[in-house]
C-alpha cells in the first residue's frame, strides 16, 4: 500500500510543475499587454507605458519572470492582482466557497439523479425507459450550458416566477460571512428569510451545472451496470431466486460502482470548466467568473495563481480516488 | 378572542405596512460589472466611478445632474486670475464625512483635504503616493503633473491651484472622478493605525450615500448619508447587484429583481419599448464613432482619397444594420450635446460617382487595396466593428477599393493602431470624460497625440493652432469660435470618416423616478426616488 501511494503522489509533483509552466505560458501567449488594456482608447506614453510594465515586474525575461513566479508559490505567494491590487490567495479564498457550494450541490444533484437513471436504463434495456434516459442524457450531455441557463431563467424566473433570476441571495438581505457558505451564513444570520431565499438562488444554477455531469454519470451507471449484470455471479443469484432489486443493489450495483466513483471524481474538472458559465449566466460570485474576468484584464498573477488553484483541487481529488480506489480494489494496487 | 383576531390583524398590517415601506426606499441597481476598487484615483473604468465617485465622493466642481454643465461643488465658488494660471477656490463650509465603525471624523472638510487628494496623486515622495500600488492614469492621463505648478493653502476654507500654462477646461477637469475629495484626517488616522491602503478599500467621502459592504463580484451596499450637504437623499439603501450578463440583467429587470439596468443588448430594445412595467429613457451618448486613415502613409496622404472613401461610405446602412436605429449619423469629430458643435460644417455624402471621381483625379481610377481594422469589441460607439467593417468593405467595393478586414486582440488593437507606420484605416471611437470639446479634439486629433490616441497620425498646423488657441482662452464664447472653425478645418481635410454617436439607453423599473440619464456615462441615483 506504501509503494503504491507513493507512485501516486510522485506523479502529482511533475503535474504541480507542468501546470504552473503551462498557466504562465499560456497567459503570456494571448496577445495584448495589461498597461495596453488598463489604458484603453486614450492610450498610454511609452515611458509611462514602461514605468508599469517594470512595477508589474513583466519587463524582465521571460525565464526571469517564471523562476520568480515559482519561487514565490513556494514561499505561499501567488502574488498580487494587478486589477484589484489585493493578494490572489485572499481574492481566491473569498470566492471559493461560492463555487464550492454551488459544485457540492451540482455533484449531489448529478449522483441522486444520474445514478438511478443509469440504474433503470440499464434494467430495462432497449425498452422505451432506457432509450428516453439515453436519449435525455445525451441531449443533457451536448446542452450549450449558456442557452440552456437562459432558457431556464425565462421559464423559471421570468415567466412562472418560481425562481430567482441570478445571484445568491436577494439584494435585500445582507448576510455577514462566517463559512462563506451562503446557506449556512443565512441559517447563522438574524434575517428572517435569507436561508429560504439562498436556497430557491441556488435551485437554476445547480440544475445547469449539474446537467453534464448528470447525463455522463448516467451513461457511465448503464454501461457499468449492464456489464455486470451479464457477470456470472448475478445470474447465479438471480437462479438462487433472489428478488431483483436485491440483485441490482447489492450484487451488481456494488461491482459497477468503481468506475462510476472514478467518473463521478473527474466531474470535478468538469464542473469547474461548467463553472466558468454558469457563474457567468447567474452572476454567481465564484472563481468560474473571476477567472474569467482576470483572463479578459490579463490580470496575469491571478490567472495564474486561480489556475494552479483549481488545478491542485483536481488533482487532489483524483489523487484521492485513485488511492479509494486501491483501497476498494486491491487488485489495482497489486497490479500497479 | 375577538381583540386577539383584531390585534393579529393589526399587527400584520402594519408589519406589512413597514414592510413595504423599507423595500420602498431600497434601489436595486443590476450593475454590469465588479468594481477594481473603491478609490476612484487608481481607475479608469465607468463601472468603478458608478460604485465610488458617481455616489460616494464629490470633486471641487460638479456636473449638474444629466448635462455637462459645470457648477459649484465643494467649492462653493471660485475666481480665474486674468492670465488664466491661477485658480483660487472658496470651499464650502460644513461639509461632512461619513463615518464608519473604523474612522469617525472630527472635522469637517476643509483644504487640507483638497492638498491631501491632488498631492498623493502628483508628488512621488508623498506618503501616500506609493499606497496601494500607487498608478494614478487618469490623473497623468489628463497631464495634470504637467499642468500644476503649486498647490497653495491660504486658509482652511481658500486653496489656490498654481498652473504652469492657462487651461481653459480646468474647471471641467476638476469635475472628473480622479479629482473626487479624498479625506486627510482618515488617511492620517489609518497611517497611525499601520493600514494606509485602507483608506483604499472603505471609502469615505462627503457624497449623497456612504458605503456599507462589498461581497465580492456580488453586491456592493450603501446607505443614504443623513448628514449630506444638500440634504438627505430620497431613497434609504442602494444597493448594486453585480450581473455581468445583458440578457440576465433584462430578466431580473422584468422580474422586479432590479429597478435600473445599464447597457441593454440592442436586440432588447423593442421589446422593453412594448413592455408596460419597463420606462426605456434614452439620450444621445456623448462619443463618437471614427474611422481613423493614416494620413502619415500612401494612399491615405492625399485628401483626394480620404474624401473619395468618406463620399463611399453609406452611414444610414449602417445605423439601420450595426446600430440597429439606436445611433445618429455623425458629422463633426464632437456629439451634438457638447457646446461648441458646429450646425454649419456639410458632411460627405453618399455619392459613389463623386467618389469614384475623386478616386480618378487622386491617380487611382482603378481602386487600391487597403486594410480595414476592426475592433473585436463591443464599444458605446460602435456595438459591432465587424458588421461596420463588412457594410464599407462592400461600398468600397464598388468604387474598386478591395478591402481586406484585420482585427486583432483589444489590447493589441490598441496598441497596433497607434503606430505611426500602421496600414490602412482603423475603426474606433470615444466617450467623453468632462463635456469639453478639447477632451475630443486635443486628445484625438492634437499634434501631441501623434504616435498614440490620434490614430489618423494627423498633424495639421492651421487646426492645431485653434484648438491650442481655444484651451488658453478663459472666454467660452471665444472658445466655442474657435472649436467652431477648428471643426470646419476638420470637413476640409477629412482625417478621419466620421462614423455615428451613438444613444444611450436606459431600462428602469416604472416605479423609478426622477432618474436622469448621465451624458457622461456614470450612474448617479442622489435625486432619484422610487414610488
Amino acid at each position: 500500500m506504501f509503494s503504491f501511494l507513493l507512485k501516486r503522489v510522485s506523479i502529482v509533483i511533475p503535474t504541480f510543475l507542468g501546470v504552473t509552466l503551462l498557466t504562465f505560458a499560456l497567459i503570456r501567449l494571448i496577445p495584448g499587454d495589461p498597461v495596453e488594456l488598463m489604458a484603453g482608447e486614450r492610450g498610454i506614453d511609452p515611458v509611462r507605458h514602461a514605468k508599469l510594465l517594470a512595477e508589474m515586474g513583466l519587463d524582465q525575461p521571460l525565464l526571469v519572470q517564471y523562476w520568480n513566479y515559482l519561487s514565490a508559490i513556494f514561499h505561499g505567494d501567488l502574488g498580487t492582482s494587478l486589477v484589484t491590487r489585493e493578494p490572489v490567495l485572499r481574492e481566491f479564498f473569498t470566492l471559493f466557497p461560492a463555487t464550492l457550494e454551488l459544485g457540492t450541490c451540482a455533484i449531489i444533484i448529478a449522483v441522486l439523479i444520474g445514478l438511478p437513471a443509469g440504474i433503470i436504463a440499464a434494467v430495462r434495456r432497449g425498452k422505451a425507459t432506457d432509450y428516453t434516459v439515453m436519449g435525455l442524457s445525451l441531449t443533457g450531455y451536448s446542452m450549450p450550458i449558456f442557452w440552456w441557463g437562459l432558457l431556464l431563467i425565462l421559464l423559471f424566473s421570468v415567466k412562472l416566477g418560481w425562481t430567482p433570476v441570478s445571484g445568491r441571495i436577494s439584494a435585500l438581505f445582507w448576510v455577514d460571512e462566517v463559512s462563506g457558505f451562503m446557506l449556512i451564513d443565512a441559517l447563522l444570520s438574524d434575517e428572517e428569510g435569507a436561508f429560504i431565499s439562498a436556497l430557491r438562488h441556488l435551485i437554476l444554477p445547480s440544475i445547469v451545472l449539474a446537467t453534464i455531469p448528470l447525463a455522463v454519470i448516467a451513461r457511465m451507471t448503464r454501461s457499468a451496470m449492464l456489464e455486470v449484470l451479464r457477470e456470472d455471479y448475478v445470474q447465479v443469484a438471480r437462479a438462487k431466486g433472489l428478488a431483483m432489486p436485491l440483485v441490482i443493489c447489492v450484487h451488481a450495483l456494488r461491482n459497477a460502482l468503481i468506475p462510476v466513483i472514478t467518473v463521478i471524481g473527474l466531474q470535478v474538472g468538469v464542473l469547474m470548466a461548467g463553472a466558468i458559465l454558469t457563474e457567468t449566466i447567474f452572476s454567481w460570485p465564484g472563481i468560474g467568473k473571476w477567472l474569467l474576468d482576470s483572463i479578459q484584464r490579463r490580470d496575469y498573477p491571478s490567472v495564474q495563481g486561480g489556475i494552479l488553484l483549481v488545478a491542485c483541487l483536481v488533482i487532489f481529488v483524483n489523487l484521492t480516488v485513485d488511492i479509494l480506489y486501491g483501497v476498494v480494489n486491491p487488485r489495482i494496487r497489486h497490479n500497479r | 378572542m375577538q381583540n386577539l383576531f383584531k390585534c393579529l390583524i393589526l399587527t400584520a398590517m402594519l408589519v406589512a405596512l413597514a414592510g413595504t415601506a423599507m423595500a420602498a426606499k431600497t434601489l436595486v441597481y443590476c450593475s454590469e460589472g465588479s468594481p477594481e476598487g473603491f478609490n476612484p484615483i487608481f481607475y479608469t473604468s465607468g463601472t468603478t466611478f458608478d460604485a465610488t465617485a458617481k455616489n460616494v465622493f464629490e470633486g471641487l466642481t460638479h456636473f449638474v445632474r444629466g448635462t455637462t454643465t459645470i457648477e459649484p461643488g465643494m467649492a462653493e465658488s471660485w475666481e480665474v486670475s486674468p492670465d488664466g494660471k491661477t485658480y483660487t477656490f472658496k470651499l464650502r463650509k460644513g461639509v461632512k464625512f461619513h463615518s464608519t465603525k473604523h474612522f469617525t471624523p472630527t472635522r469637517d472638510m476643509n483644504a487640507d483635504d483638497v492638498i491631501f487628494t491632488f498631492e498623493r496623486q502628483w508628488k512621488a515622495d508623498h506618503p501616500f503616493h506609493k499606497v496601494s500600488g500607487g498608478s494614478y492614469e487618469y490623473f497623468n492621463g489628463m497631464s495634470m503633473a504637467d499642468l500644476l505648478a503649486r498647490i497653495e493653502k491660504v486658509d482652511d476654507y481658500t486653496v489656490r491651484f498654481h498652473l504652469s500654462r492657462p487651461e481653459a477646461p480646468m474647471l471641467a477637469n476638476l469635475a472628473m472622478d480622479f479629482a473626487v475629495i479624498a479625506s486627510a484626517e482618515y488617511a492620517d488616522a489609518m497611517m497611525k493605525a499601520g493600514t494606509p491602503e485602507k483608506i483604499d478599500q472603505w471609502p469615505i467621502g462627503t457624497g449623497p450615500f456612504a458605503f456599507q459592504g462589498y461581497k465580492k463580484d456580488a453586491l456592493i451596499r450603501y446607505t443614504a448619508f443623513a448628514k449630506y450637504w444638500k440634504g438627505k437623499a430620497p431613497l434609504d439603501k442602494l444597493v448594486f447587484a453585480i450581473t455581468p450578463d445583458a440578457s440576465v440583467r433584462y430578466a431580473k429587470l422584468k422580474a422586479g429583481e432590479c429597478h435600473v439596468m445599464p447597457y441593454p443588448n440592442p436586440a432588447d430594445l423593442a421589446a422593453m419599448q412594448a413592455d408596460t412595467n419597463i420606462n426605456l429613457m434614452q439620450k444621445e451618448g456623448l462619443n463618437v464613432g471614427y474611422l481613423a486613415y493614416n494620413n502619415l502613409v500612401k494612399p491615405f496622404d492625399n485628401l483626394k482619397v480620404r474624401k473619395a472613401l468618406n463620399h463611399a461610405i453609406n452611414k444610414s446602412a449602417i445605423i439601420d444594420t450595426v446600430f440597429q436605429g439606436a445611433g445618429k449619423p455623425a458629422k463633426n469629430p464632437i456629439p451634438p450635446t457638447i457646446w461648441s458643435y458646429n450646425q454649419a460644417t456639410v458632411d460627405d455624402n453618399f455619392d459613389l460617382v463623386k467618389a469614384k471621381k475623386l478616386l480618378a483625379e487622386a491617380g487611382y481610377p482603378d481602386g487600391f487595396e487597403m486594410k480595414l481594422w476592426a475592433m473585436p469589441v463591443q464599444r458605446p460607439y460602435n456595438p459591432n466593428a465587424r458588421r461596420m467593417a463588412e457594410v464599407m468593405q462592400a461600398d468600397w467595393a464598388k468604387i474598386g477599393v478591395k478591402v481586406e478586414i484585420v482585427s486583432y486582440e483589444w489590447g493589441e488593437y490598441l496598441k497596433r493602431s497607434k503606430d505611426k507606420n500602421r496600414d490602412g484605416a482603423v475603426l474606433l471611437g470615444w466617450t467623453g470624460d468632462n463635456g469639453d470639446p478639447d477632451n475630443f479634439l486635443a486628445v484625438l486629433l492634437g499634434c501631441d497625440g501623434v504616435g498614440g490616441s490620434n490614430r489618423a497620425q494627423w498633424c495639421y498646423q492651421p487646426f492645431e493652432d485653434l484648438i491650442q488657441n481655444a484651451k488658453v482662452v478663459a472666454d467660452p464664447k471665444e472658445r466655442t469660435k474657435l472649436y467652431e472653425q477648428a471643426q470646419i478645418v476638420f470637413k476640409e481635410q477629412a482625417p478621419w470618416a466620421t462614423i455615428a454617436h451613438s444613444v444611450v439607453f436606459e431600462p428602469l423599473s416604472k416605479k423609478v423616478v426622477n432618474y436622469k440619464i448621465d451624458p457622461l456615462g456614470g450612474h448617479i441615483f442622489y435625486g432619484v426616488d422610487l414610488k
